[in-house]
């Protein structure tokens, strides 16, 4: 339970976090003409194809003692970045990007630009526009994007085991319990945390389903002319 | 009332390249003093484009734009007021009401930085004004469409506009309505005294409304005047269609008298002969004449002593009552469209194939370009 615990901490951290990063990122998706937005676009989606193991490998490197970010933080803190809580919130962020960033962008995109022009000749600047028109009618859409993240990192596995290692109430997370369990062949145990995996992703896609009434395709949405 | 009877004076040039369409191009020098000035053109001409660039959501490379003493843009100077800065209120086709907020919450949107009390008395006084104001807690999905367009007027004009642009306003109300809207209007800017600038393609909006009219097609200003003067001398086939004009003839100029001011011209396909108002062709063109059906007399025998001087002999081809008119087509070389009153029908004993006269008055004949 230790571990289901601390995967549920895991996924509302960095849930929180990519909402707070990827609501800019798709804002700045969605209204840009940058015609170089199609490279910004495919690193964010890039985890969607990209082997976890891959991903968690770079990061790994990255993190580790010898790479950029883990001199920088063992510099700054004494200890690397790998192999703590903090290396897998970081890292479950990068893994989960696009499931936050996506239906961002899809429901900043869906807001009229009409209602943004009249909003406009109004006298409204772009935050209060984009605070009291493009956020409150885009709510779906981060609902959406929220529940995402979380489940999709809550069930991650191949970047966790690289970056994080198993270390039991740092980063040994529910799925690397499970592995663990069926490594050593403890059927029982790996098979009650994966029913409580199971249904804690299906209560939460359920609700978010059951609410907003619109599901959301893991691809950018194709946009109008 | 603040700056009020500034003028607005548009100078644009904007070039487009439509990806997918030919490209777009719009040309226009004009100026509007306060009262309603009609934008009118065919769909296409360019008129919510030339709005857009005077609200400043599109940026023309080469313009002026100035009202009162307030330069909007000048792109010599590098000078480019964004949309909040300019301070004129526009209203779009659709409402565009914010969905997620009320009808008192959408009509004073505008006014963020007055006070509360203040607010809400401009916000109350302009949703009576156009006799919406008990919809006030209400949200745009439970409104109808006319009156989620009044809501747009009245939010459009709560910030104590400098200016005012209209595109088509009126769209898709009833004709009470309308008119209740337009005097409504009117009242409110006999106070602001602003200039209104009012794009429509309807007709009657323009015979109802305009103390003047500018013409736009192909994203020119094409004439400009009184609604009389626009309306009965449009200068293209496309303004004489929104003009309301139905009957166009191809002719080849076969002569031009000019002490008499006329000139004469066949119909091509027939040998009937039109006499014409003189304008630019020459001998052997082929120019377009267009002809309101309402203009045309029909007779049923051949009339003598008559001051017109086209009389042209057809047959009737079809009869098709609409509403308080009758259309009559009627074979007489080429296909003419004539409007009679259902009395007329009846006292004429008109119906197919009956032998009949058209009557056109040289002038009832406007020379259009394609």
């Amino acid at each position: 339970m230790q571990a289901l615990w601390l995967s549920v901490r895991l996924a509302a951290s960095a849930a929180a976090i990519l909402l707070l990063i990827g609501i800019p990122i798709a804002y700045w998706l969605a209204r840009t003409k940058w015609r170089g937005k199609f490279l910004l676009e495919s690193v964010v989606a890039l985890p969607l194809v990209l082997p976890p193991t891959v991903l968690g490998f770079f990061l790994l490197v990255a993190m580790g003692a010898n790479g950029p970010i883990g001199k920088l933080w063992v510099a700054l803190f004494g200890h690397t970045l790998a192999f703590t809580f903090l290396g897998l919130v970081v890292a479950s962020v990068l893994y989960s990007l696009p499931f936050a960033v996506q239906p961002l962008v899809a429901a900043f995109e869906s807001v009229d630009t009409r209602l943004l022009d009249a909003a406009a000749v109004l006298g409204a600047g772009r935050w209060r526009t984009f605070r009291e028109i493009i956020l409150p009618l885009s709510v779906p859409g981060v609902i959406t994007a929220a529940v995402l993240s979380f489940t999709h990192t809550l069930g991650e596995f191949g970047v966790v085991l690289m970056v994080g290692g198993n270390i039991p109430g740092i980063t040994r997370t529910v799925s690397i319990d499970i592995y663990d369990h069926v490594q050593s062949l403890e059927y029982g145990a790996a098979d009650r945390l994966a029913i409580a995996l199971l249904l804690i992703s299906f209560a939460v896609l359920s609700t978010i389903y059951a609410v907003n009434r619109r599901v959301w395709i893991p691809w950018p949405v194709k946009r109008g002319e | 009332m603040q700056n009020a009877g500034a003028t607005l004076s548009t100078r644009v040039r904007f070039k487009r390249p439509l990806r997918h369409q030919a490209s777009f191009e719009l040309d226009v020098d004009f100026q509007v003093g306060p009262g309603i000035t009609i934008l009118f053109g065919a769909s296409g001409a360019g008129k919510s484009t030339l709005l857009d660039c005077i609200a400043g959501l599109l940026k023309p490379r080469d313009a002026r734009i100035t009202l009162g003493q307030k330069t909007l843009q000048d792109s010599t100077a590098g000078i480019f007021l964004s949309p909040q800065e300019r301070n004129i209120a526009y209203l779009f086709q659709a409402p565009a009401l914010f969905p997620h907020m009320t009808v008192e919450q959408n009509a004073g949107y505008g006014l963020a930085r007055a006070a509360g009390p203040e607010r809400r008395a401009a916000v109350f006084y302009l949703l009576e004004l156009f006799r919406v104001a008990h919809l006030a807690r209400r949200k745009p999905g439970e409104i109808s469409g006319g009156e989620a367009q009044r809501v747009a007027l009245a939010r459009a004009l709560a910030p104590f506009p400098r200016a005012v642009l209209l595109d088509e306003p009126l769209k898709g109300l009833d004709a009470e309505l309308k008119s209740s809207v337009v005097n409504d209007l009117r009242a409110w800017n006999r106070v602001n005294r602003l200039p209104i600038l009012y794009v429509t393609h309807q007709r009657d909006e323009v015979d109802a409304l305009g103390e003047r009219v500018i013409a736009l097609d192909h994203g020119r200003v094409v004439s400009e005047g009184v609604p009389h003067t626009v309306l009965n001398a449009p200068r293209t086939k496309r303004l004489a269609r929104v003009a309301g004009f139905e009957n166009y003839l191809t002719v080849a100029v076969q002569e031009l008298r000019e002490a008499d001011g006329i000139m004469r011209a066949r119909l091509t396909g027939s040998g009937a002969e039109l006499e014409l108002p003189l304008g630019y062709a020459a001998v052997g063109d082929r120019v377009i004449v267009a002809i309101r059906a309402g203009d045309i007399l029909l007779a049923t025998l051949r009339p003598t002593g008559l001051s017109a001087r086209n009389i042209l002999e057809g047959t009737i081809d079809s009869v098709e009552v609409r509403g308080a008119t009758v259309v009559c087509r009627v074979n007489a070389g080429a296909m003419f469209l004539v409007h009679v009153t259902p009395g007329a029908l009846r006292a004429l004993e008109i119906a197919a194939g009956k032998r009949v006269w058209l009557v056109i008055k040289t002038h009832s004949c406007q020379l259009v370009e394609e």
